[in-house]
């Protein structure tokens, strides 16, 4: 059952009841509404905006004035996913006729394939560097959560507190020392190094909330199951983590984006092999500087998986900012 | 231990079977405390005792000397450095100001909960959910005097002639403040929220009885039961605005000339740039306790306010 959910739902649900003297009135409501409708809309222009260059073609992203409507095309995506060389009218004319979509794209420029772009593997570095942090950051949350939740741990508030304070370092301060440690270790560059390293800088994070989450659960649930003949770990796995699935879930979305979209030790501490995609698709360049079509692609790409999770997030987006400390 | 269950059945029941409760909570707990020692501990003491030398990174070969506190020193006699922080503050105090008015307005309007307010505001929270340096990257794109269109909305409405929010020194500056307040307005909105939700009804049923005006219960109701969760906004904004590297590195690099180079980014180019590795040290454990004490301070005061 979803507990932490079901509670979460019913607050703005059970308080419309209380009947509150300053209740606005429909015209107050509709004001306040449509105000916040303009913000909403001015907001996310930007966003709307990056969405519709990334299917414009290359002269178009960059036209003075700024073009609203265009035919769309995919050329930003294949620009993305290629290197592209240009090739003499004589040579274009020597070639046999395209054969994909994508070729015809690119030949209408005057250009060939020459291969694909490294994006395809820094969208793949980010997706397992972040899912290889994310579970390691839950799962040794989970056990700490756990301990601290249930257990008379020595100098809990101590320890809680240490591990609150390790996020509020700025990264900057401890990032020499892990720079020079990594290249000693032989773990710059590699996936295992950031994911270690974004498994330290979610683990604080994945404690904090789910001894939240945790908290809620009635003690009574694993003392019944223990009575019963289960052994301390059993109760924890069988009665425990199916309580905390909703606490867990929503704890892994909040690492995975924050994981997602780390870019300063990602910039420091990788350059090929492991590099994830934030500090690569500034660097994105077509003839002529940046290829802003074709970033737009890549930043597209890159965000629609987070605002997905958004969604799904909405009802423990309070919960997650302020590190469970706010549950309502 | 609270249960409903005797804790001497409990006791045996554990005992009997399994790993003791003790022998659990050190197998749960000390892999979390290992690897933050490891990479946040250990790692902070290596930069205390880096900023005492002058050893460089990108010569490892070099004998590295003892220079006592010859980098703070310097560190504090660098006008540059004071110029950085002087960024850093402007960039702090005007992001924090702006979100928070525009943070706690949305929240009062939200507050009025007309129809599809959940909606708007999962629609508004979507800025501060994205990757602050593609967020920079795409506002330099939408900064562009000539194919972006920002300069083109504002000349629409207003008429400003020619102007480049990235080029200009006067503008630079607010730039990085602009977008950091359209990135994070949100949370300091859904903190408020969660403080107007949490003022009882009843208080302003007793207000009305004795006949305050609208002005006086908000002064004197809405406004103290929000501060505590409005200063929680604030302190943990003020931390991460402090830290910002990201979205401003790519939105201006630090430019024009040096008008937003904020000290995150000025101590990333002396460690990993210049390579005075020692010096960036003492950089780094000076912005370390300015934001340790200053945020340990602030948490003081904020205990004062949560018990009044």
């Amino acid at each position: 059952m979803d507990r932490a959910a079901a509670e979460v739902a019913t607050v703005p649900a059970g308080h419309s009841t209380a009947r509150n003297p300053t209740e606005s009135s429909p015209a107050v409501k509709w004001l306040a509404g449509i105000v916040v409708a303009i913000y909403a809309v001015i907001t996310l222009i930007p966003v709307a905006w990056i969405a519709m260059t990334s299917f414009k073609d290359v002269t178009e992203a960059v036209a003075y004035p700024p073009v609203v409507f265009f035919e769309p095309t995919l050329e930003g995506y294949v620009n993305l996913f290629t290197t592209r060389t240009r090739a003499t009218p004589e040579y274009m004319e020597s070639l046999p006729p395209p054969a994909t979509w994508y070729d015809r794209i690119v030949r209408s420029r005057n250009m060939v394939i020459a291969g694909p772009s490294p994006f395809a593997g820094r969208f793949l570095n980010s997706v397992i560097i972040g899912f290889g942090s994310t579970f390691l950051a839950v799962f040794l949350g989970t056990l700490a959560a756990y301990a601290f939740s249930r257990f008379r741990v020595p100098l809990k508030d101590d320890l809680m507190f240490f591990i609150l304070s390790t996020r509020m370092m700025p990264p900057i301060a401890v990032a020499i020392p892990i720079f020079l440690m990594y290249r000693q270790l032989g773990l710059a560059d590699t996936h295992l190094g950031l994911i270690l390293l974004y498994t330290a800088i979610n683990v604080s994070f994945a404690v904090w909330l789910l001894k939240g989450f945790i908290d809620e659960i009635p003690r009574e649930y694993e003392e019944a199951a223990m009575i019963d003949g289960y052994t301390r770990l059993q109760a924890f796995v069988k009665v425990v983590l199916p309580q905390a699935a909703t606490g867990i879930a929503a704890t892994a979305i909040f690492c995975l984006i924050t994981a997602w979209n780390e870019y300063a030790f990602a910039l420091l501490l990788t350059t090929r092999t492991a590099q994830t995609a934030p500090p690569f698709i500034p660097n994105v360049i077509g003839e002529g500087g940046l290829d802003w079509a074709a970033v737009s692609a890549g930043t597209m790409l890159f965000l629609l998986p987070v605002m997905i999770f958004t969604l799904l997030l909405r009802k423990h987006l309070l919960r997650g900012i302020t590190f469970g400390a706010v549950r309502k | 231990m609270p249960s409903s269950v005797p804790a001497d059945r409990l006791a045996t029941a554990a005992v009997s079977a399994g790993l003791s409760d003790r022998v659990i909570t050190w197998l749960f707990v000390a892999p979390t405390i290992v690897l933050l020692l490891a990479i946040n501990i250990f790692p902070l003491f290596w930069t205390i005792y880096l900023s005492f030398t002058n050893f460089r990174a990108n010569q490892p070969g070099r004998a590295v000397q003892w220079v006592g506190l010859d980098n703070y020193r310097s560190l504090f006699d660098s006008d540059a450095v004071w110029s950085y922080l002087q960024n850093t503050a402007h960039f702090v105090v005007w992001s924090i100001t702006l979100q928070v008015l525009i943070g706690f307005g949305l929240a009062l309007l939200l507050h009025r909960q007309f129809r599809g307010h959940a909606t708007l505001t999962t629609l508004i929270l979507l800025p501060m959910m994205l990757s602050p340096a593609l967020v920079g990257l795409f506002w330099r794109y939408l900064f562009d005097p000539q194919a972006g269109i920002f300069n083109y909305v504002v000349n629409y409405f207003g008429g400003f002639g020619t102007f480049s929010m990235l080029s200009s020194t006067q503008l630079a500056p607010w730039a990085i403040i602009l977008v950091d307040t359209w990135m994070w307005a949100p949370y300091v909105m859904l903190l408020c929220l969660a403080g107007l939700r949490s003022v009882p009804p009843y208080l302003y049923e007793a207000a009305e009885v004795d006949r305050a005006s609208r002005l006086q219960q908000f002064w004197h109701i809405t406004l103290p039961m929000v501060m505590p969760l409005l200063m929680v906004a604030v302190l943990f904004r003020a931390i991460e605005c402090f830290k910002v590297f990201d979205m401003v590195i790519e939105l201006t690099s630090g430019g024009p000339g040096e008008t937003t180079e904020l000290a995150s980014l000025s101590l990333k180019r002396a460690a990993f740039e210049k390579w005075r590795t020692g010096y960036a040290s003492a950089f780094a454990i000076l912005l370390f306790v300015v934001v340790f004490g200053a945020s340990n301070l602030y948490v003081k005061y904020l205990n004062r306010v949560k018990s009044r």
